[in-house]
């Protein structure tokens, strides 16, 4: 066996047990990464070259044997100090989302993020504020109010952004108020189509934000599941399922041209239970609805419905009765169902959950007609 | 949804504090609509009972709709999400499913398995840590698995399972997955996998998926899903030096400045010397600053904020390295390059190069070879069409600080987006610098006209358009612009209305003013050759002379005549501009070919007459010249 050729053999045992690429040995014993794989393949190197690299490959051994044999009473690593290595499924996703807020952060010319009160909403901006810790997210929050969120969402919403020092706009669709929309009467697509969609559409473009982040998890539904992390819309804000762009590394391509904007989803990868953990975790404030309570509700469909101020309609003999109800997703209240639970503290709602035979989204009335419906409404507009 | 259902006793915050410290694996699957790969996840997804009771009831009613699977449930409609794709039977982009088990979570990449789809398979690659390469027993080793096997390769994934499925249709016969077995060791051995674990499966019945199968009993390796659970990822090389490309400056106030990003590889701690690129100023690691308060040490993926000793100027765009091993910097390198658009790939064309954390304008100033996906052969060509990859050398119009792809996926990767469209059009993975960067002494060179035509890898020279008014000059002259741009070359057009109304502006249109507009005209064309620009010059330039003393200003080959030969009947036909009928009226004096002479070329380099070609088809005939005569290079 040649010179070069032990030291090629004992390079790639070393590589092997210590797991490390072949580049990387021979950057470590020849500054060139690819050195080795040249003098493996017939090449040849100075005497001195080569004797530096024995001096660096044993010095290499050494370390490694050390390492690999555990000296009795050794100290393992402290658990709370933070290594890569000890970065759980929930670490990589909370810097997965950071990394993706703070490149919207960095390129778009107007951002906004959509705040919509509810769990999602509550851990997005929870990230953003970790994010540019220690100054403030550096976008304005943006509540599009259909002004039948439930009492509690909005107190909760106004507090937050207090407690916080944030902006927040509300914006309202002041033509569908004059209209009068409102579920009962015209049924819960035209009050989503008027009061969501296009108020969201109207805000978007009177402020003119090119960016805007919201807080869908590709778990939540079918369509949802192939959206990209950053999602195009025309000018019309219409999403083109066909002509997505493809999203490769944590590369984001943010360019629009005028007029376009993007919306962009930094939970794309959590479940709903990742929200629920991380919620328990990071100990983050959500709305009291949420959790269990005894609420007026009345039944209708099969659904039960909260009787949250006097606009709601009783049918005749419909009487609200007090039962002990949370909600798992929150909404308009008249669209939103209230399951029987008596889950009052968050383990209570996770064990709830984990035990759960229905999808969380079995409680919203605008998904139920056809299961590509929320498909079409994307591809209108719809968040 | 639980993994083990959850009874009373549970006790909640001992699961969640397991759960909470679960690892998160990515895979991605690979394969055809026919090898039951969806059917596969969903498979993964049902037997982790991950499904809901209305998911479920969806589901069946689907499958009652669209179902291929008669009476069984079809699990593949639970992943094949798009409505339009759920009508032709195919999965036609990445979809991305979750779920997860008491030791891992896991984000499964699901793209589509033909060669058109390339792409969505090197989208879902790109993130993935593992990928499941399906076989369909009946038919084993195919086309489409090397194509799968090289991609996976191409795109890093280190560590690969491959899904002998369908084993229920060959009667579990050991023989023939044998004989697959060994077909695959032998075909992937030079994509160097760091793992390859070959299983028999059938997805629709479940062998092998969560448990060993009573079918397999010859079988010894593990059933799938304890496989996944378990398989040791690399581990994060901490040998790795310090890659943090810069994100974000965070700057609340004076007194702070912070420098946020996500950390590619290596460890960073309070007190390491650190060198920043591209300005190669040095500096200690300050503080890493989280909301919960100060961390000791960060390491590979996490997105963090360092604080520096110094007070040094770092922007977005820049990396933090490690002080003893700062990544290699070129605006030259090798890479290879998987193509995404419909349009093809023009070699010469400028693109946006984007890395990690910074856009710069790029060129492809060769396709070195193309690869065939299928069998890893190398061909020439000139340009990559859709989901073909080649190995071309870019030119960048600033340096870029990098790492090979095979050393850091994070540090060695870029997109490429269209200017116009602004579409990713290309994802890239560098090979090596062209530079050697280490060697480069920076020398002043005499800035001249060659040093200054090669930066923009074209030959100057000057398009000179003369005909009559309304011959269609500035229309092709325009269109020709427009190509050259296109094709990533430096341009500039002169004409009467950006000459006119400045630098001319003192001049009328005697014949003495005539002379002195085109000889400004021609100096200015000469300066703007002289900055190494292919100028286009559009002006009636009626006399031969004048034309000549522009041509003589220039080096020999720079003056390129194009003779506008539109005859004047149908130049006053379409009299754009109401000027003929203005002159006939004697509204205007001096108007070249009813009152002033207009003296055609008689070695023109280009003659073309609008009544004849369209103005489209001239320009491209202009561009064609350029060219074949060696002006640029496609």
């Amino acid at each position: 066996m040649t010179e070069i050729s032990d030291l090629v053999a004992r390079a790639e045992k070393i590589a092997d047990q210590a797991g490390l690429s072949l580049s990387t040995v021979s950057r470590k014993l020849l500054n060139d990464g690819k050195g080795l794989a040249r003098l493996k393949s017939g090449g040849q190197c100075t005497l001195k070259t080569l004797e530096t690299a024995r001096t660096r490959l044993a010095e290499l051994e050494q370390s490694y044997a050390a390492k690999d044999q555990p000296r009795p009473g050794a100290v393992t690593p402290k658990p709370d100090v933070l290594s890569a290595r000890a970065m759980t499924h929930l670490d990589r996703l909370e810097a997965e989302s950071i990394h993706i807020m703070r490149e919207v952060a960095a390129e778009a010319e107007k951002p906004v993020m959509l705040y919509s009160v509810g769990k999602d909403s509550a851990v997005m901006l929870h990230l953003a504020m970790k994010a540019f810790y220690p100054s403030k997210p550096p976008f304005p929050l943006m509540h599009v109010d259909t002004t039948w969120k439930f009492k509690e969402m909005i107190a909760f919403r106004d507090e937050t952004v207090k407690r916080l020092g944030l902006e927040l706009i509300v914006h309202t669709n002041a033509e569908g108020v004059a209209q009068g929309i409102n579920p009962f009467t015209h049924g819960s697509q035209i009050h989503t189509d008027v009061m969501k969609t296009q108020g969201l559409k109207q805000a978007l473009d009177k402020y003119g934000f090119d960016a805007a982040f919201g807080g869908a998890r590709r778990d939540e539904e079918k369509s949802r599941a192939k959206e990209r992390i950053f999602s195009f819309r025309s000018r019309e804000h219409r999403w083109d399922p066909k002509n997505q762009r493809p999203e490769l590394w944590n590369i984001y391509n943010t360019k629009i041209s005028q007029g376009e904007s993007i919306r962009v989803f930094p939970l794309s990868n959590w479940t709903e239970l990742d929200i629920w953990q991380y919620i328990y975790r990071e100990a983050i404030p959500i709305v009291p609805l949420y959790y269990a309570a005894k609420r007026p509700v009345v039944k209708r469909d099969g659904v039960m419905i909260m009787v949250d101020d006097e606009r709601m309609p009783l049918n005749n003999g419909e009487q609200p009765v007090m039962e002990t109800v949370r909600f798992r997703t929150l909404g308009c209240y008249p669209l939103t169902g209230a399951v029987k639970s008596d889950a009052a503290t968050l383990p209570d709602i996770i064990s709830e959950m984990l035990t759960a035979r229905n999808s969380e989204r079995e409680g919203r009335v605008i998904d139920h007609d056809q299961s590509a419906s929320m498909e079409k409404k994307k591809q209108e507009g719809y968040f | 949804m639980a993994n083990a259902p959850l009874t009373a006793d549970d006790n909640v915050i001992d699961y969640l504090a397991a759960h909470e410290r679960k690892g998160l694996m990515r895979f991605i699957t690979c394969g055809s609509v026919d090898d039951g790969k969806s059917t596969l996840i969903g498979r993964l997804l049902y037997d982790s009972k991950l499904l809901y009771d209305d998911q479920l009831a969806a589901l069946e009613s689907d499958t009652k709709k669209h179902g291929t699977q008669g009476e069984k449930i079809d699990f593949a409609l639970l992943v094949d999400g798009l409505a339009a794709e759920r009508e032709q039977g195919i999965t036609i982009d990445v979809a991305y499913r979750f779920f997860s088990t008491e030791k891992r979570k896991f984000i499964v990449a699901d793209t589509p398995g033909h060669e058109q789809y390339t792409r969505n398979m090197a989208t879902g690659a790109s993130t993935a840590d593992l990928a499941i390469i399906l076989i369909d027993a009946r038919r084993g080793v195919l086309t489409q698995t090397r194509r799968h096997s090289y991609i996976a390769s191409l795109l890093g994934i280190r560590h690969v399972v491959v899904a002998v499925n369908k084993m229920d249709l060959v009667g579990y016969s050991e023989k023939t997955f044998r004989e697959i077995e060994s077909a695959y060791r032998t075909f992937a051995e030079p994509l160097g996998f760091q793992s390859t674990a070959i299983m028999p499966l059938s997805a629709l019945d479940g062998d092998n998926i969560l448990t060993k199968s009573s079918h397999t009993p010859w079988y010894n390796g593990a059933a799938l899903m304890p496989y996944l659970e378990t398989v040791n990822l690399s581990a994060v090389d901490e040998s790795q030096p310090l890659r943090m490309p810069v994100q974000w400056v965070n700057r609340p106030d004076l007194d702070f400045r912070g420098f946020a990003g996500t950390i590619a590889s290596g460890t960073v701690r309070p007190g390491d010397e650190i060198v920043v690129l591209p300005s190669a100023k040095r500096s200690k690691v300050a503080r890493i600053v989280t909301m919960d308060g100060d961390i000791q040490e960060a390491g590979a993926d996490m997105a963090v904020t360092v604080t520096l000793e110094d007070e040094i100027d770092i922007s977005r765009g820049d990396i933090i390295c490690a002080g003893n091993a700062p990544a290699e910097q070129t605006d030259q390198f090798a890479a290879h390059l998987l193509w995404m658009a419909e349009e093809k790939l023009f070699p010469g064309r400028q693109y946006l190069l984007k890395t990690a954390n910074r856009i710069v304008p790029a060129t492809i100033t060769e396709l070195k070879h193309k690869v065939n996906v299928n069998t890893l052969e190398h061909m020439s060509g000139k340009t990559l069409e859709l989901n073909e990859v080649g190995f071309c050398n870019f030119n960048l119009s600033q340096q870029i600080a990098f790492d090979p792809y095979t050393e850091n996926r994070r540090t060695g990767s870029f997109i490429l987006i269209d200017k116009r469209t602004n579409a990713t059009v290309g994802a890239g993975m560098i090979d090596f610098s062209l530079r050697r960067a280490q060697n480069v002494h920076w020398q002043d060179l005499d800035i001249n006209k060659t040093a200054r035509a090669n930066a923009k890898h074209q030959r100057p020279c000057v398009l000179w358009f003369t005909g009559l008014s309304g011959s269609g000059k500035s229309t092709v002259a325009n269109l020709v612009e427009k190509r050259l741009h296109d094709l990533g070359r430096h341009t500039y057009t002169l004409d009467g209305d950006n000459v006119r109304h400045g630098l001319n502006k003192d001049l009328g249109f005697t014949d003495a003013d005539r002379v002195e507009n085109i000889r400004r005209v021609a100096e200015s064309a000469k300066l703007m050759a002289d900055a190494g620009l292919i100028v286009c010059v559009s002006f009636i330039s009626p006399f031969q002379s004048e034309r000549r003393m522009a041509r003589e200003l220039l080096e020999d080959g720079e003056f390129i005549e194009i003779y506008i030969s539109t005859p004047l009947e149908v130049c006053e036909q379409r009299d754009v501009k109401g000027l003929y009928a203005k002159a006939r009226r004697g509204e205007i004096k001096n108007f070249t070919g009813i009152d002033s002479a207009y003296e055609a070329p008689e070695h023109a380099e280009i003659d073309i007459d609008t009544s004849n070609v369209s103005a489209a088809d001239a320009a491209d005939a202009i561009v064609s010249h350029l060219q074949e005569k060696g002006y640029f290079k496609l």
